[in-house]
């Protein structure tokens, strides 16, 4: 076989699937997992750019992207448990863990940041909460006991420790969701059996992604709340917020397009199964819309909006457009990336297809239904802890 | 509603009419006993596991599968089907059809695993055929296999003798194990939603009977055997001057299924 011809045999022979292949194991819900903790990192980093690097544009947003993290936290294991095949056995994976599995390692890294980022939240909101226990009467006030944990005090001394404390689980928070996502990528990037997955970019790709994500979705939510509930926007936020989402956006896309690069150019024997599932059942969903529409043209979108001083109306018009765009383009990065990496089959041969259903278990249905619930759970968050009022008891206007 | 109380009762009372006249209760008498002295009655297939009181540990089994023999009947997927009730759609084993024509282009298949055997033929192979043959795949028992290093329970696991297997109460079903396995062979039986895959008939093995597999193979294509033990046909064939290969070498699973005569072609 004669290396010009080698194009040709792999077209000829691009059809033989292993038949325990044909069907994609993990489907809609895997894609769901690693972009729900991703939104998560990312609203974390978020917050963090004020409470540890001082940003201070990025106050109004500080504190809720703290709740809009917890939130999406709560419901980021229920893809898992959906897509389990024995969930009530899902405990095990802490109490008997395999210590070589990257999947094990995920339980206690998620459970020890919920703890850090409740014990923020709490911390921060400690003040406020004291504030409304005095005003709150029965079952909100017991509540708002229990958030308090036990301490109504609010003299400087003790605010001044609260601070400190705060501080200190920021910035222990950082890492931690970084290692929280980074460590979703790791769960895929581990795989030696996969081509697409298999590459030490993976931790890299999926953390970047996730911060570009959680910065779209507060700057998404933070705009329309603020619209529907009348009050000001603070541009200078939204501005500085589009900067970060600029930034990180470029590092993310680079590396997204290196990794597929570094492939083609090592050209290894990898890269002609590679090379068939991108020009095949990758195309449309990754060159057209992940790459072509919702990367270039968020791209350049945000350069401008960044570069270019926009009058606030057309900025307040953009800047949710954008963040759309830039939230579906990481939910289709995820989608190319974990059902992508499982339409090649492992015979190199062949690969397979695969369209969700509406009603199945593990379809579109449920996956819409896990979206809507951190949305809702958000809200609830609001009702017992505002998410625009300062320390001081000061609400945004 | 009444209708099938009332056939219950019928049922019922023909069970208890039968187990008097002794007709269930004779024959489960028959079964039970004829079932655990099993081994006993078919003859031991692997020397010297009955009655050799060596710990099992010290065995070391091989698999190898004789590509230049297979005919490509389908009887070893058949005998797997029919020993560990597979659902449809899934294979523990099953056996892959290589065409290769004039101008090296491959052609591979394995319609329903290879369950008919192959029956039908190719009518669009584009040039005269050069080369064709069989190949049957089924679980590797890899020296180092990545579904134990990633299962995140210990679900699968590696026993003493080398096996891998997979335990049902504890697999938590989330399929990383099926990700891992370079080679396709576990899938995820969709009735009791855990991880499956060959066992090379584990628990035959350790009866001293073949996998049924190996047993069923009408050309011998299919060995098995302990590598500690040196009359072994296994032994002389890894020992001696054979084209002996494993899959995907590169993976660094190294497998204990060799492969005699494999083609570069094979995957
Ligand atoms: S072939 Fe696959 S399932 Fe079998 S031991 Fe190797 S990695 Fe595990
Ligand atoms: S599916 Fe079962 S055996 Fe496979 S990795 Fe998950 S828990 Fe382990």
């Amino acid at each position: 076989m004669s290396v010009a011809a080698h194009g040709e045999t792999v077209a000829a022979i691009s059809n033989f699937i292993f038949p325990n292949d044909l069907h994609v194991h993990w489907s809609l819900m895997i894609v769901l997992y690693p972009y729900i903790t991703g939104l998560v990192a990312g609203a974390f980093i978020v917050s963090s750019l004020y409470h540890v690097f001082h940003i201070k544009a990025l106050k109004p947003v500080a504190r809720f992207s703290l709740l809009f993290a917890l939130a999406f936290l709560i419901c980021a294991t229920w893809p898992l448990l959906n897509h389990l095949g024995h969930p009530e056995r899902a405990l095990s994976m802490m109490l008997t863990p395999n210590p070589t599995s990257a999947m094990a390692g995920f339980g206690y890294i998620y459970s020890a940041y919920f703890i850090v980022l409740l014990l923020e939240i709490i911390f921060i909101f400690r003040p406020v909460v004291v504030g409304l226990r005095e005003k709150a009467t029965g079952f909100m006030r017991v509540l708002y006991g229990i958030l308090a944990i036990g301490s109504d005090n609010v003299s400087e001394k003790a605010l001044k420790i609260d601070h400190k404390i705060i501080a200190f689980l920021a910035a222990i928070g950082i890492p931690m969701a970084c290692v929280l996502h980074g460590y979703v990528g790791f769960i895929f990037g581990g795989i030696k059996a996969n081509p697409l997955w298999a590459t030490p970019l993976m931790p890299l790709i999926f953390l970047l992604s996730a911060c570009v994500s959680g910065i779209a979705g507060i700057i998404l939510t933070y705009i329309l709340l603020m619209k529907i509930s009348g009050r000001a926007i603070d541009m200078d936020c939204v501005q500085t917020l589009i900067k970060f989402l600029w930034g990180f956006f470029i590092l993310d896309f680079v590396f997204e397009m290196l990794e597929l690069f570094s492939h083609f150019y090592m050209a290894t024997h990898h890269w002609h199964t590679l090379e068939t599932l991108y020009s095949g059942p990758l195309f449309n969903t990754f060159w057209v819309f992940q790459v072509g529409i919702f990367s270039v043209i968020p791209f350049f979108l945000l350069m401008f909006m960044s570069l270019i001083r926009f009058k606030d109306g057309l900025l307040l018009f953009f800047a949710p457009i954008v963040s759309i765009m830039i939230l579906l383009q990481v939910l289709l990065m995820r989608w190319n990336v974990v059902v992508g990496g499982q339409l090649m089959s492992k015979s190199e041969r062949g690969a397979t297809t695969f369209h969700p259903m509406w009603l199945e278990k593990e379809g579109i249905l449920p996956a819409i239904i896990i979206m809507i619930a951190p949305v809702v759970i958000l809200w609830i968050i609001g009702k017992v802890l505002p998410f625009w009022v300062d320390d001081e008891g000061v609400e945004a206007v | 509603m009444i209708d099938i109380q009332k056939e219950i009762q019928k049922d019922r009372r023909a069970f208890i009419k039968n187990v008097l006249s002794g007709t269930i209760a004779g024959s489960l008498l028959m079964v039970i006993p004829a079932g655990a002295a099993l081994d006993q009655r078919l003859p031991e297939q692997i020397s010297g596991i009955r009655g050799d009181d060596s710990p099992f540990t010290e065995k070391k089994f091989a698999f190898v599968v004789d590509v230049t023999a297979c005919i490509g009947c389908g009887s070893c997927c058949v005998a797997d089907k029919n020993e560990y009730n597979v659902p449809d759609g899934n294979y523990r084993t099953w056996v892959e059809r290589y065409i290769i024509d004039d101008h090296d282009e491959v052609f591979v298949d394995s319609p329903n695993g290879g369950l008919d055997g192959y029956t039908e033929e190719r009518t669009d192979i584009p040039y005269p055929v050069r080369d064709t043959f069989f190949v049957p795949k089924l679980c590797n028992m890899c020296e180092k296999p990545s579904c134990v290093q990633v299962c995140p329970v210990g679900a699968t696991y590696k026993t003493e003798d080398g096996f891998i297997l997979v335990d049902k109460n504890r697999c938590v079903g989330c399929g990383y194990c099926i990700q891992a396995c370079p080679y396709s062979v576990r899938f995820l039986n969709p009735i009791s939603k855990t991880a499956e895959k060959c066992t090379w008939c584990y628990s035959r093995v350790r009866q001293g009977l073949l996998p049924a597999c190996v047993n069923v193979c009408p050309v011998h294509a299919r060995k098995f055997g302990d590598l500690n033990d040196k009359t072994s046909e296994v032994y002389k064939l890894l020992r001696e001057p054979h084209v002996i290969s494993v899959l995907k070498p590169g993976m660094g699973n190294q497998p204990a299924l060799h492969y005699l005569g494999l083609r570069r072609e094979v995957v």
